[in-house]
């Protein structure tokens, strides 16, 4: 028997259908649970003391501060390689067997698991150079991991500012740099933040590598050469022993709403940005 | 002078966009010196078919860590790649501007949960489901090809979408205009049109997945042994590299670095895989 054309679509289509329904209530059911459970252990001593033993009991204070050196340090040491990187790849060069080489790199380094950067952090950044379970360890190995997502998002800011800005600049008599600090570079700024956003995303989301390379020691960091714990850090090592399920929750919410915050300033950034660029 | 320190920027933005490519070259040549030593001296075929890993006793086989990471990566994309591909054609071809646009980002929201919120909720929600109605511990091979599944959803639509939107509308237009339906002309053509890109987005996902850890940590069971059936627990090669490294000296550190080196190379394999497909010439 064959299926009329018109009854397979309908049919196609609402198995599509169905599966990106499936797929937004998996998100949503994912957001909601953690939310449900943990926002009610959020009060405002649990984010302003520090953690009682070995989390069970009070807050996660020390932990939210290394949650935010951590991304602060990689981004501090990424975002200027990562847009040099893009300014040199769309303005300076034209296609070459070179680019396309770097191009590679960054696609393959993108690729890469988060255990691996782990190994080569502790091998190379906490071994060989001497710098313990630590701060700089931790945001030198997140640094190269967010360091693709930054030349991407960067060229792609670089590529979006019209070939006509440039054209002016140069015919009033500006190098090619003058052009790209004072016309490229402010004007790719919204879409270089977005970047920036996902990379901040990226490392707090991160654990294996964190707890590789910045150790998991739950204290407020004095210097670059102290450990510190993040919360994604603290929550695995809360629900992994069984230490509280009630903190680990309550960790998952503040990380989650972190998360949705970077990831939705990111995207609000990026939409402005086209849309002052259509006008 | 001012051309002159045209010249300087030029330079450091050269040497700056090596950045990437030293770091992974870094990756490369450290990982493989920590690994690389051990698998020669151990035999590199003893290393990967022996199923027997008993670090105290010098036995170091990781055969049933690899057949686990096959097995949950086979399983997560059985069920990634059919919803995923399903998701960006439906997302892509079925549903107006708007709509899609603030359903996009949204599924890319999917890939910024940290994999341990993946792995806790596949602890909480997921294993008891499996353990009450399907029989065995819960935490097991299927329990990770679900949640691991779910983590690569984000991957397969944001690409396959890319890759469908990038099919010309004349080639629809053109099969709409010989009388097909929608469907037929999405399947037809457009999915034929836009192959190479989804079976791009299907191999990067196999990579993240063969090489997530810490959501596989939670969910497997890491049991070191090979699984006879999908509701047993088992241990992955990253799962073995993450539990052990922190207790690890001598031999048995080298040899997770030399997991570590069959890892990359598995995981350098995939993706260069990807890119060749993703940038063959499209009608050739």
């Amino acid at each position: 028997m064959r299926i009329p054309p018109r009854s397979t679509q309908v049919i196609a289509v609402g198995l599509l259908g169905g599966a990106t329904l499936l797929t937004v209530a998996v998100l949503v059911f994912i957001i909601v649970f953690v939310l449900d459970k943990g926002l009610p252990v959020v009060t405002w001593s649990f984010l302003t003391s520090d953690p009682e033993d070995m989390g069970r009991a009070g807050g996660i204070f020390p932990i939210i501060i290394g949650t935010l050196l951590l991304p602060l340090l990689s981004l501090a040491i990424a975002l200027p390689l990562g847009v040099g990187t893009a300014v040199y790849l769309c303005e300076y060069t034209r296609e070459t067997r070179m680019t396309r080489v770097i191009r590679f790199g960054t696609d393959c380094l993108a690729g890469i698991p988060s255990i691996i950067f782990g190994l080569f952090g502790l091998v190379f950044f906490v071994g060989m150079l001497h710098m313990g379970w630590s701060l700089l360890s931790g945001g030198l190995t997140l640094a190269i991991m967010i360091l693709p997502t930054i030349i991407r998002t960067s060229e792609e800011a670089l590529r979006a500012v019209p070939q006509a800005y440039r054209e002016v600049s140069c015919s009033m008599g500006a190098t090619r740099w003058e052009t790209v600090r004072k016309v490229v570079l402010p004007n790719a700024l919204p879409g270089i933040v977005t970047g920036v956003m996902l990379g901040a995303g990226r490392c707090i989301s991160e654990t294996a590598a964190v707890i590789f390379t910045a150790g998991t020691v739950a204290s407020m960091p004095t210097s670059a050469f102290d450990s510190v714990r993040t919360m994604a850090v603290h929550f695995y090592i809360l629900a992994r022993e069984g230490i509280s399920n009630e903190n680990a929750y309550g960790t998952a919410a503040v990380l989650i709403l972190a998360v949705l915050l970077l990831n939705l300033t990111a995207y609000w950034m990026m939409h402005a940005f086209i849309r002052r660029r259509a006008r | 002078m001012r051309l002159s320190g045209d010249k300087v920027a030029q330079c450091v933005f050269l040497a700056i966009a090596f950045s990437a490519i030293a770091s992974l070259l870094l990756i490369a040549i450290f990982i493989l010196k920590e690994g690389l030593p051990f698998i020669l001296r151990y035999g590199p075929w003893n290393f990967l078919s022996s199923a027997d890993w008993r670090p105290q006793e010098g036995a170091f086989g990781i055969a049933p860590m690899i057949v686990a990471s096959l097995w949950i990566t086979a399983g997560a994309m059985l069920i990634g790649a059919p919803l995923g591909v399903a998701g960006a054609v439906f997302l892509s071809e079925f549903v107006p501007r708007p709509v899609m646009r603030v359903i996009k980002p949204t599924i890319e929201l999917l890939a910024g949960i940290p994999s341990v919120v993946y792995g806790f909720i596949g602890v909480m929600v997921l294993a008891p489901l499996i353990r009450n109605h399907l029989g065995g511990p819960g935490l097991s091979v299927l329990a990770a090809a679900v949640i691991l599944g779910i983590m690569v959803l984000p991957t397969i639509i944001s690409i396959s979408v890319d890759a469908i939107g990038a099919v010309p509308n004349s080639f629809r237009e053109g099969a709409l205009a010989l009388g097909a339906t929608r469907w037929q002309a999405v399947h037809m053509v457009v999915l034929k049109a836009a192959r190479s890109g989804i079976i791009a987005s299907i191999i990067l996902a196999m990579g993240r997945a063969v090489g997530e850890t810490m959501a596989v940590i939670m969910v497997a069971g890491n049991t070191i042994r090979l699984p006879h059936s999908a509701l047993e627990p088992v241990r992955t090669l990253t799962a073995n590299i993450a539990i052990e490294m922190s207790a690890a000296t001598g031999m048995h550190r080298q040899a997770l670095f030399a997991t570590g080196v069959v890892l990359f190379v598995v995981i350098m394999i995939l993706n260069s895989l990807a890119m060749t497909v993703l940038h063959r010439k499209v009608g050739r």
